[in-house]
């Protein structure tokens, strides 16, 4: 049992690392998001081309420029071209946005300390995957192992982006096009980009936290990896793969070590200390599994739990894990469990192993429950059939809502500091601020560790309630 | 404009599960309370169909989340 226990332990971690990154390259979301960008803008032209704001109209030109022709447009002569042809609707851009605020520019590029801070924003770049580690304010570089179709596969430390060691992850250098933006690996889309390592003069958002490079004070724009989330936390399906060993896979790596080392020590002192009561680590990890054991395999598994229980057991505490590795403090605070991509691939197992241990019993329920009118089931059927896929569908966001919202509130708590210091400019607001926050973060964190424990046995519970559903014989 | 739509919806959404949980909750400590011998199957049903309504209210936030994206 624990060579099953370990194998499908190993089989969550690999795929969950695996699925991070999907789908082929596309250039045609790229273009509709800077098409709509245009027509917003179009709108409102009021012709004025204001003085002293050239370079930024020129900014823009190139900014549209990369959507539309990055695949097929390989020469700079095309480049000046499509700039001109795009500058009324860039003058329009500036025109539009001088009113209310600046749309993104280099003119900032460097400044992005100052200005007022923002919370959601912090708490997003907290919850997402990273290409550095953080333990507490120092940084740590990963492997990235990048693929485009153009470039090929990239292989090179981070730290050749030139981040800060004490900072947010933010690159001062690109490297073969790619560079560094909050901890997050980005591609620059245009090919007119040089390739190698060139050193960038920052890196600008729009309002939907599009990111533009800046590079002789041009803006290059530039995707986020491909995700599997549906572009949730940004990305989606992009110019490039990210299989980067990142913050959210080590942690994967480290939680299946850590319990593939306690629980093979563990098996191996059930024979070494026969007979005698449990020592170390045993006695923390028996109780909770003897619980899993007695209050969720066998009550919804019946007599025939044995079969499932290593895979019950491998959800449980690695769930259970990755939800407590998060929760330490200062120490990476990586959101593995709140990540879409990992709770997706946990769902997708349980998908799998219910609906392939179904019986006919359970197929018959579905398509054809026994004793129920013919018009009813044209209605029951499809409902039950959409359940079959709803299921893990509620399992994968139970999952990542919870594990998200908390690492988001605690982010949040510590936050009120700086908004209420106004991010430093009022340290009265700040001193005040200190203690009711760290007790609220206090708080929440001991309100996280009892939903730590509670989503991993939330998952399993019902996991074994959708796999006793599915092997249930009948008895009437 | 879309996004406090949104946190609207997403406000409403979570009424609708805490009235669900409440009930829940409400009922679980009911059966507890005349039956004390039984709190350890209560509990993990209690549990278990708590997160069953959280799923519906879990579904409606991320539609949110998308929508106000």
């Amino acid at each position: 049992m624990i060579k099953q226990f370990i194998f499908i332990l190993f089989s969550i971690f690999l795929s969950s690392t695996l699925v991070g990154q999907v789908l082929p390259k596309k250039g045609e979301q790229q273009i509709r998001k800077v098409e709509t960008h245009q027509a917003k803008d179009g709108h409102n032209y009021d012709g004025h081309n204001h003085d002293g704001h050239d370079h930024h109209n020129h900014n823009h030109g190139t900014q549209s420029h990369d959507g539309h022709n990055h695949d097929h447009n390989h020469n700079h002569g095309g480049q000046k071209s499509t700039d001109h042809k795009n500058s009324s609707s860039a003058a329009s851009h500036n025109g539009d946005h001088s009113s209310d605020h600046l749309g993104p520019s280099c003119d900032h590029a460097h400044d992005h300390h100052s200005g007022e801070f923002d919370p959601g924003a912090t708490a997003f770049h907290h919850i997402s995957d990273a290409n550095v580690y953080s333990i507490g304010p120092w940084n740590f570089p990963l492997p990235c192992f990048l693929y485009s179709k153009e470039q090929g596969l990239d292989v090179f430390l981070s730290n050749k982006f030139k981040f800060d060691f004490m900072g947010h992850g933010e690159g001062h250098q690109a490297y073969n096009r790619y560079f560094l933006d909050g901890g997050r690996v980005k591609r620059v889309v245009d090919s007119n980009f040089p390739m190698g390592e060139v050193k960038i003069d920052g890196v600008v958002h729009d309002d939907e936290s599009h990111a533009f490079v800046c590079y002789q004070s041009k803006m290059w724009n530039a995707d986020a990896s491909s995700t599997a989330d549906a572009g949730l936390f940004g990305g989606g399906i992009t110019s490039f793969f990210d299989f980067s060993i990142t913050k959210n896979v080590l942690s994967m790596l480290i939680v299946f070590l850590l319990l593939a080392w306690m629980f093979l020590s563990m098996a191996k002192s059930y024979v070494t200390r026969k007979g005698m009561a449990p020592k170390g680590i045993q006695s923390i990890l028996e109780p909770i599994f003897v619980f899993i054991q007695d209050e969720v395999a066998k009550p919804f598994l019946g007599p025939k739990y044995m079969k499932y229980q290593p895979f019950l057991m491998a959800l449980f505490f690695f769930i259970l894990g990755l939800n407590l590795w998060g929760q330490v403090p200062f120490f990476g605070g990586s959101n593995v469990t709140g990540n879409l991509a990992v709770t997706m691939v946990l769902a997708i197992f349980t998908f799998f192993v219910v609906n392939f241990s179904g019986n006919k019993h359970y197929w018959e329920h579905i398509f054809a429950m026994p004793g129920v009118p013919k018009w009813v089931l044209i209605i029951l059927s499809p409902v039950e059939f959409l359940g079959v896929f709803i299921k893990p569908l509620t399992l994968m966001l139970r999952l990542f809502a919870n594990i998200t919202a908390g690492h988001m509130v605690i982010v949040i708590f510590v936050s009120l500091i700086f908004v209420f210091s106004k991010n430093g400019a009022s340290t009265f607001g700040g001193y005040a601020t200190v203690i009711p926050s760290t007790l609220l973060t206090i708080f929440m964190m001991a309100i996280e560790l009892l939903v730590a424990f509670i989503q991993a046995f939330v998952f399993t519970i019902l996991t074994a309630s959708y796999i006793g559903a599915a092997i249930e014989e009948p008895h009437h | 404009m879309i996004g406090s739509i949104a946190a609207i919806g997403m406000g409403l959404a979570v009424i609708g599960a805490g009235i669900g949980i409440g009930n829940v909750g409400a009922n679980a400590m009911d059966a507890i309370a005349r039956q004390p011998e039984a709190v350890g199957d209560i509990r993990a049903n209690m549990i278990l169909m708590a997160a069953l309504v959280e799923g519906a209210a879990l579904i409606a936030i991320v539609m949110c989340f998308l929508v106000a994206r």
